[in-house]
């Protein structure tokens, strides 16, 4: 029934991001710099010990040592994820049902399940080393682990955007190409899956932000991320209370710093290519 | 309900090995369900706090006032740019150093508990996201079908209430369900301020039995569980509110 | 016909033209829309509005029900000056009714609801006799059995009709017509015109913004013709169609015609 009532049919993550503008950053940015008065305002109580601000100062090679490790993971695990999830979106659309359903049960596997309890079961269960056949041991270490956990989760959402890129292309292409002999791979590569990279990329992007968002969980694992770092440096410098707010203060906003222009990016690539365009 | 099960876990623990401790002794069953009444708990009241910001924050959107609306546009930029896990913990120790402490008779606990924080953090965070799919769904609704419902005598409000929000609402569910899942698994993450919800609890288990494969698996369970619920009651949810004739 | 009176101050007798215009301006920006349009409609009659498209029909039918404000001149609907800042704008809308191009029923209500809708939420109507007036409006645009259905599972005649039914729940003395079956296809057209044509018949002062011409000049009483937000020439629909006087109107009927 053909009906003038239209909701747009363009998904509502398309048109979630509202208007993003400078204006958020600097916001952000005042709001930083008024807690740091308000951190040195507190700390004028004993003038021979280093206030909260100057101690995160001293410490902030530290701490962006760390926050460079949370970027290799991010951008290791985006690279693996990628690939695997991209291989395992076309198994899920495979026209043999004898792989389609591991593909589809792993799939939702990685999606429905917390990031932190992927990460606790890789921890945990993968060995600390391997023995090599030759007699060697590789020692893995932890780091290279948490980036394995979190490839999983972000592997099983690339899959399921593939899909649906797939699936959202209209079956006159399909029809035409078979029309021209291509057969079903070919029609893919050719065809079909070029298509899909300009519907893949903004959610490709969304994910690589949720997934750096995600990494300091790492940090439970007493992996010398961020996150870890900051509060190791906490520790050292005489754990004192003072240091909490304005330390995780400025880790919000060094996230904030990378991944806002991320957002923007990708809020302006989805401008420029609307899905059914 | 332990004695039923019990008999059969602690067989299967002396013939094959698997550990499933909390199904067998009392104290670990008893710790068992206090984890699981605290995720449970957590999530329902981290989840509602998001909602009932999702709307507030919808309504500002036509507010008239030109700094109400950058505010709550920053505070969206702010906790959707963020890492979650840094919110908890700035949230728990950065504010929850500023708050008062009653005193007990003895020792002093803070007004705010951990488990309270986590609910404040993550329904802050939910609420971000929620406010952006109100937004857009009220955006959807077409103009024209609330210029008919004006044109029929309709105040502004009475077109809000009876025409505009329950189609918005309609053409929301599914982004939003899509984001009450992914809080009701983000609320995992309270671990870090020590709440002890199901992750906080089996990782003591584990810590104390060394049975961690067997605590992980029911983990695990235990989240796939509550998301399945989670997200086919609000499929039902959306079924039953399906505009008829409308297609997917 | 409700015998209320309706308006602040300015008592309307039946001897006055129901809706009147004079010098109607309205811009969108810097775009001038209507450059003065000026008419009368007497009650019971049926104004036929034609033109190409852009030259401000639908928008002059928008500006008769308040739903775009102008910028100068004045209209006044049984009295009532629409234009004036302290409208009231629910009396307006009691005495006029319209009936958009996209129907625009609520898709979450079934038929009856969509009837039923305004006179008991607006009005404040008993249901019981709400129920049996929406009833009997569902029989007259001949949809009786389609009450418990979602405008979704109509066709678009069936929703236009009962778009018609809904504005007429509210027992509006003018009828608005903007474009309604310029969204069918020609199957369904005769049906919602048949319908228009027995509310005419019973006395409905009906204003049409339409491109049937065949219905206009089998219905109306009086024919416009805009052209460039002006009214070019008007007539009664005999004289009209025959005998054109403006090289713009004849040009314009025989590209349609």
């Amino acid at each position: 029934m053909v009906s003038p009532f239209r909701i747009d049919k363009s998904p509502i993550e398309a048109r979630l991001s509202s208007l993003l503008s400078w204006r958020h950053g600097v916001c952000l940015v005042l709001g930083c710099l008024a807690s740091m008065a308000v951190a040195w305002g507190q700390s004028r109580v004993n003038p021979a010990v280093p206030s909260a601000l100057a101690t995160l100062v001293i410490w902030l090679p530290f701490i962006l040592k760390g926050f460079a490790l949370n970027l290799v993971i991010s951008f290791l695990a985006m690279a693996l994820a990628t690939l695997l999830g991209i291989g395992l979106g076309l198994i899920q659309i495979s026209l043999h049902a004898v792989v389609r359903a591991p593909a589809r049960f792993i799939t939702h596997l990685f999606r429905n399940s917390p990031w932190l309890v992927i990460l606790f079961v890789v921890m945990l269960i993968i060995p600390v080393e391997i023995r090599v056949p030759t007699g060697g041991k590789i020692p893995i270490p932890d780091w290279i682990k948490a980036t394995l956990a979190f490839t999983l989760p972000v592997m099983g959402n690339i899959s399921e955007i593939v899909r649906g890129a797939v699936l959202s292309i209209p079956t006159g292409q399909w029809e035409s190409a078979e029309g021209l002999a291509f057969t079903r791979s070919q029609t893919l590569r050719w065809i079909i899956l070029p298509q899909c990279v300009r519907r893949i990329i903004p959610p490709w992007m969304n994910w690589y932000a949720l997934l750096t968002l995600s990494t300091p969980i790492a940090s439970i694992f007493s992996i010398h991320e961020a996150v870890a770092n900051a509060q190791g440096a906490m520790e050292a410098a005489g754990a004192r209370p003072e240091f909490l707010f304005p330390f995780y203060l400025f880790l919000l906003c060094l996230f904030f710093a990378y991944i806002y222009p991320i957002a923007v990016w990708t809020r302006n690539l989805e401008r420029k290519y609307p899905v059914g365009s | 309900m332990l004695e039923l099960i019990a008999p059969f876990f602690r067989q299967l623990y002396e013939r094959t090995g698997l550990n499933f401790i909390v199904f067998y002794e009392p104290y670990e069953f008893g710790r068992f369900l206090n984890g699981a009444a605290t995720s449970v708990r957590l999530i329902f009241w981290s989840l509602l706090l998001s909602l009932g910001i999702g709307v507030l924050g919808a309504w500002t959107q036509g507010a008239r006032s030109q700094a109400l609306r950058v505010g709550v546009n920053a505070y969206i930029q702010a906790f959707r740019n963020t890492p979650p896990m840094i919110q908890l913990l700035f949230f728990y120790f950065g504010l929850g150093a500023f708050t008062p402490s009653v005193d007990m008779g003895g020792y002093s606990q803070p007004l705010i508990s951990s488990f309270t924080w986590a609910i404040i953090s993550l329904g802050i965070f939910g609420g971000a996201f929620n406010i952006e799919i109100f937004r857009a769904g009220l955006e959807a609704v077409p103009e024209a079908t609330q210029e008919a419902a004006e044109s029929l005598g309709f105040s502004r409000w009475q077109t809000f209430l009876y025409v505009t929000l329950p189609l918005a609402f309609r053409i929301s569910l599914p982004a939003l369900t899509n984001n009450l899942v992914s809080l009701a698994k983000t609320t995992s993450l309270a671990y870090v301020i020590t709440v002890p919800e199901m992750t906080y609890v089996l990782n003591q288990v584990w810590s104390d039995n060394i049975n961690v494969p067997e605590m992980m698996l029911l983990l695990f369970m235990f989240y796939v569980l509550v998301v399945t619920l989670l997200a086919a009651g609000l499929h039902a949810l959306e079924h039953r509110l399906a505009l008829p004739g409308y297609g997917q | 016909m409700d015998p209320e009176s309706n308006s602040v101050g300015c008592p309307w007798s039946a001897e006055q033209p129901i809706v009147s215009l004079r010098d109607v301006h309205k811009s969108f920006g810097t775009f001038d829309v209507l450059k003065g349009i000026s008419f009368d409609v007497r009650k019971g009659e049926v104004i036929c509005i034609i033109g190409p498209s852009g030259s401000g029909k639908s928008t002059l039918i928008r500006c008769i029900n308040a739903l775009t404000p102008i910028q100068r001149g004045s209209i006044t609907v049984e009295g009532q000056e629409v234009n004036d800042p302290k409208l009231d704008k629910l009396s307006l809308r009691r005495k006029v009714g319209i009936v958009f191009q996209q129907y625009n029923l609520f898709p979450h209500k079934t038929t009856l609801e969509n009837v039923m809708m305004a006179p008991l939420k607006v009005l404040r109507e008993p249901k019981e006799e709400v129920e049996r007036r929406a009833r009997a409006l569902i029989a007259k645009v001949r949809l009786t059995g389609k009450e418990d259905v979602y405008p979704g599972q109509l066709s678009g005649g069936q929703q236009q009709r009962v778009a018609i039914a809904r504005s007429l729940a509210m027992r509006p003395n003018v009828m608005l017509f903007d474009e309604v079956t310029a969204a069918l296809d020609p199957e369904t057209i005769k049906e919602v015109l048949a319908t228009i044509k027995e509310l005419a018949t019973e006395g409905m002062t009906c204003i049409l913004v339409t491109h049937e011409m065949g219905f206009a000049r089998e219905v109306a009483d009086h024919v416009y013709f805009t052209d460039g937000g002006v009214i070019v020439e008007h007539g009664s629909a005999s004289q009209f169609f025959t005998n054109a006087s403006d090289p713009r109107t004849r040009q314009f009927l025989s590209q349609i015609l």
